[in-house]
């Protein structure tokens, strides 16, 4: 129990924070479930983060109010936005969403209410741990049951080849909305929990490179599966402690490891990393791994 | 009034480093479908390259600055090489083509950061005449005009490149199909591969360019200018050459005014990705852009 608690002293805030980029990266997995590539998921987590700190700090809300305000408004935010975006597809949405995300970001900078360009700062810290991973827990149940439903097979269907699920009755302008105010939905608790464990919160943690990253927890882990981006985030998020403790200090080497896993992965294992553990395991391995490509 | 003339001087040089950074950037886009999120890198690596030449190697800027083109297009030949050309059969290249050429932003970006670190550095001083012109109150200096003429000239002479000669003509059919140029007996992979090596060469001259500017270069500039080059290949639809050229002055210029309107220079980009966004909406081929959205 000593080294267990000794360990707990060292590394928290690294285990709280793969808590949370887990839920990030699950919260892209949602969209990218039904085939849209949304580069706004960051900008959702940065509105669950300023409007649960602001109602926590103006307003003296309860912790559970503030986090289901913060969600909330990211979900209806993602409602209003999605209708004319969603019309998109492909790399067009990810432009209109990477656009949304930029507009969000300036606006943080440039109101007075979220602190402009310093942050929201002396949030105060009540997010724990076991919260972090209860959330986590949750959302990764509540997926698991959500992808053997009929909505999870008519994400597939819409991923696999919208044009044929339209034709075969499924309302995908609806489940594609759907899919994205459920992402954003994620996105924003994971933010507003997030803002309440660091005490601040900057607009820049919210810009295109954090939507990237959880892209890539998505890519190095797999998002055919619920649990591939949970490990993707899990070892890109510890990655930069393991290569410390191996002795690597310079911060462009971690940088470029960072990169040459990413590159290695979409080359060798389009199905992420995920995947080597679905094959050995067997389990569901014929359903995850063996999946045609989808076409994003 | 001389003050408005002359933001709209300054709004055109910046503007026109803009477009020759976009042409680069919907060059690859309009052959191959794929965004190359590297291209910001390479802008970096071409700056920091003239600079490492004119001072380590104590060339002259007109030695290292065809040097430094050179060495970027050879960059965009080993990116080809190594996160595209492996993927192009996949079914879903352009999400694995985004993502790879993001694994090579992020190893471009660590190389940049070990061997030139993470500081703000410039051209020596005196490298080159930097005369100043006054008309009336309005000031231009000879470096402007240098920048302009080059970048112009740069453009003008790659839209005869691709529009007249037998090359231009055969990337032109790549990007029409690839699968029909392969049938007419056209090197579909040597084609790309230029493609490639000029595109990386225009982005890596509007990286000198605009460090000759700006007179700063850090490895992390290509992150200020890849989402202004993203929003310029939008606004003037994608694949598009003269849309990119008049799309960089456009953004430039609308950059500058909103500074001079406003008064402050925080919205500037709050502007710009509004007016993407909605440009994204209401017609997404962009102002040139082909008649068809491209499914993507």
């Amino acid at each position: 129990m000593e080294s267990l608690s000794q360990f707990y002293a060292v590394y928290g805030s690294l285990i709280n924070f793969i808590g949370i980029n887990a839920i990030l990266a699950l919260s892209l997995y949602v969209t990218l479930s039904a085939g849209q590539l949304s580069l706004g998921n960051a900008a959702f987590a940065g509105i669950g983060a300023y409007a649960s700190g602001i109602l926590t700090m103006r307003f003296n809300m309860p912790y559970p109010v503030s986090i289901a305000a913060g969600a909330g408004l990211s979900a209806i935010t993602a409602l209003v936005i999605g209708m004319p975006v969603l019309r998109m597809r492909g790399i067009f949405l990810a432009m209109a969403t990477l656009a949304f995300g930029e507009v969000v970001r300036i606006a943080a900078v440039n109101m007075d209410i979220t602190g402009g360009a310093q942050g929201l700062v002396g949030i105060p810290n009540k997010t724990t741990t076991y919260i972090i991973y209860g959330v986590l827990a949750a959302t990764t149940y509540f997926l698991s049951i959500l992808r053997g439903s009929k909505i999870g097979w008519s994400l597939a269907s819409i991923r696999e080849d919208e044009t044929a699920a339209m034709v075969m009755g499924i309302n995908t302008s609806y489940y594609k909305t759907l899919a994205f105010v459920l992402g954003a939905f994620i996105a924003g608790i994971a933010g507003a929990i997030y803002a309440h464990l660091n005490f601040i919160v900057t607009p820049g943690e919210f810009g295109f490179y954090a939507a990237v990253q959880l892209l890539i927890y998505n890519i190095v882990g797999g998002r055919q599966s619920v649990y591939g981006p949970i490990l993707g985030a899990f070892i890109l998020t510890a990655l930069p402690e393991v290569l410390r403790g191996a002795g690597v200090t310079a911060g462009s080497l971690r940088l470029g490891v960072n990169g040459l896993i990413l590159l290695l992965v979409i080359l060798y294992l389009p199905n992420g990393l995920i995947f080597i553990f679905n094959r050995k395991v067997g389990g569901n391995a014929g359903r995850s791994g063996g999946e045609v490509q989808s076409e994003v | 009034m001389a003050v408005l003339l002359q933001q709209l001087i300054n709004g055109f040089f910046i503007g026109s480093v803009y477009g020759l950074f976009a042409v680069g950037y919907t060059l690859v886009f309009g052959v191959l479908d794929i965004l190359n999120l590297a291209h910001a890198a390479i802008f970096t690596l071409g700056g920091l390259t003239a600079l490492w030449l004119t001072t380590a190697a104590g060339l002259s800027i007109w030695i290292a600055f065809p040097l430094a083109a050179l060495f970027s297009g050879t960059l965009g030949l080993v990116l080809d090489r190594v996160a595209f050309a492996p993927l192009r059969r996949r079914a879903d290249s352009n999400l694995s083509g985004l993502i790879s050429s993001i694994a090579m932003a992020i190893i471009f970006e660590s190389v940049a950061l070990g061997i030139f670190g993470a500081r703000t550095v410039r051209f020596p001083e005196g490298i080159f005449l930097n005369r100043v012109w006054r008309f009336e109150s309005v000031i231009v200096t000879s470096l402007q005009v240098e920048i302009v003429l080059t970048a112009l000239g740069l453009m003008l002479a790659l839209t005869a490149f691709v529009r007249y000669t037998r090359t231009g003509k055969a990337i032109r059919a790549v990007a029409e199909s690839e699968r029909t140029a392969r049938l007419l007996g056209i090197n579909v992979d040597g084609v790309i591969a230029l493609t490639f090596f000029v595109s990386s060469a225009l982005g890596g001259v509007a990286g000198i360019l605009y460090g000759l500017y700006f007179d700063a270069l850090a490895p992390d500039m290509g992150r200020s200018i890849e989402l202004k080059g993203l929003a310029v290949i939008i606004l003037g639809g994608m694949g598009s050459i003269p849309g990119a050229i008049l799309g960089g002055i456009a953004f430039g210029l609308s950059e500058v005014l909103t500074v001079a309107l406003t008064g402050t220079s925080n919205l500037c980009d709050a502007v710009s990705f509004t007016v993407l966004f909605v440009i994204l909406i209401v017609r997404p081929s962009g102002l040139l852009g082909r008649g068809r959205v491209r499914e993507a």
